[in-house]
């Protein structure tokens, strides 16, 4: 129990997906114009990555791995399917964005509305890949996988929260004409990131 | 059905000449105006993540390029056969059979730098470069364009790479491909710890995009 803890706050925190690594960096940028509209994909990755992360585990471990087949036969024992990883990884995470997709339709129209047009731009959101691509590099079992996709996750939702709430606020300030836009909201990303190394160092 | 429109659009490409003013254009305006990652916002995350040296940032680059000009190819070949419903798993296949074939290659003759990487050669996939010019050009355009297409967008993504790879180690390490330039000339050096960390690529990238949009002029309303 400890270590889940341990390892959610990790992936919250220390090993932020965007402070940390950079990634899902193209629709961090792109929609964080409003607090409200990127509260609503935060909560679509989150809900992403914490689903996809435990399937990929599964797959990895028992279809994937080299000797991971031997549940079906002995003849299976020798094969080793770590080649096919990213593309049945990547066709996981896209089935499930669209089985998500179709399901929040149907069952929750109001969710829909605000999540909706979210979901699909998902699938191409490396954060999500790039979060299952880490869990097989890391020894972790399924419940430490199923923590580390939402750590993750909730990580990726506060960051782009956070930086959606200062560029609510840099209408108001005079920025150079070429740096407007894109260019300050890298260097406001760059300065959030040292705030966020104040957690380097933590362990519990 | 591909295999017939490919062989239409053999024939009817050959009316044009093979580096026409257009083309050229295809592959001269992501280099400046029309940069994927300072313009476009496209393929930022592994902009910044492979950026500390020089080696992986140029293998990078080169792997990027690969993948997006053939996967831009097979897909504007196949356009006219793709449903629109189901195109993005479609093109995330065709993608993903690219950079298996990258990383494979990478694995067998440059494997240091392949695990220098780690996961990036895989975010290829996810790299929004790759689908974004799929989506906005491969999808309406003839294989050839589309083709320098790939390439340029590239090459727009690999001078980005290169330029803040070069500051980066120059700066962060003391160093250019790993050879120490500071200590060869004799001077005392103490890499600035800052550019090797990701706040310092922000700043970095932040400042490289000031600079390149007050040289072309291109400006951004909020």
């Amino acid at each position: 129990m400890e270590n889940l803890i341990n390892i959610g706050i990790r992936s919250v925190f220390i090993d932020n997906m965007i402070f940390a690594y950079f990634l899902g960096m193209c629709s961090f940028l792109a929609i964080s114009k409003k607090v409200k509209t990127a509260f609503g994909l935060g909560m679509a990755v989150i809900f992403v990555l914490g689903v996809t992360v435990p399937i990929n585990w599964l797959i990895q471990n028992y279809v994937l791995n080299a000797g991971a087949l031997a549940w079906i036969g002995d003849d299976f024992k020798n094969v080793d399917l770590n080649f096919l990883q990213f593309i049945i990884f990547i066709c996981v995470i896209a089935a499930v964005v669209q089985l998500t997709e179709m399901a929040v339709e149907k069952f929750s129209p109001a969710l829909y509305g605000t999540l909706g047009i979210f979901l699909p731009l998902i699938a191409v959101n490396c954060s999500i890949l790039g979060g299952a691509l880490f869990m097989v590099g890391r020894p972790y079992n399924l419940a430490e996988a199923t923590v580390f996709g939402f750590g993750s996750g909730i990580g990726w939702m506060l960051a782009i929260v956070a930086l959606a709430g200062v560029r609510e606020k840099m209408k108001y300030s005079n920025v150079p004409a070429p740096l407007r836009g894109l260019g300050i909201t890298f260097i406001l990303v760059g300065l959030m990131s040292l705030g966020f190394l104040s957690f380097l160092g933590f362990s519990l | 059905m591909s295999t017939a429109t490919a062989e239409v659009e053999v024939v009817e490409k050959k009316a044009e000449p093979l580096f026409s003013k257009k083309n050229k254009k295809l592959i001269s305006n992501p280099l400046d105006i029309d940069n994927p990652i300072t313009v476009q916002v496209l393929g930022v995350c592994s902009a910044l993540a492979v950026t500390t040296q020089m080696k992986p940032a140029l293998v990078m680059s080169i792997g990027l390029m690969v993948v997006t000009a053939s996967s831009n190819v097979v897909i504007s070949m196949m356009r006219n056969s793709i449903p629109s419903r189901i195109r993005i798993i479609v093109q995330l296949a065709i993608v993903s059979l690219w950079v298996i074939l990258v990383d494979q290659i990478l694995k067998a003759y440059v494997y240091d730098v392949s695990k220098q990487l780690s996961v990036f050669v895989g975010l290829i996939i996810t790299n929004c470069i790759v689908m974004g010019r799929l989506e906005a050009f491969a999808m309406g355009n003839k294989p050839w364009p589309s083709f320098l297409d790939g390439i340029g967008n590239g090459l727009g993504y690999g001078l980005i790479l290169m330029a803040v790879a070069f500051i980066r180690e120059l700066f962060g390490g003391g160093s250019l491909f790993g050879f120490k330039v500071f200590e060869a000339m004799g001077v005392h050096y103490t890499g600035n710890g800052l550019l090797l960390l990701p706040a310092g690529a922000c700043i970095l990238v932040g400042i490289v995009i000031w600079i390149q949009r007050t040289l072309n002029g291109f400006r951004e309303s909020h």
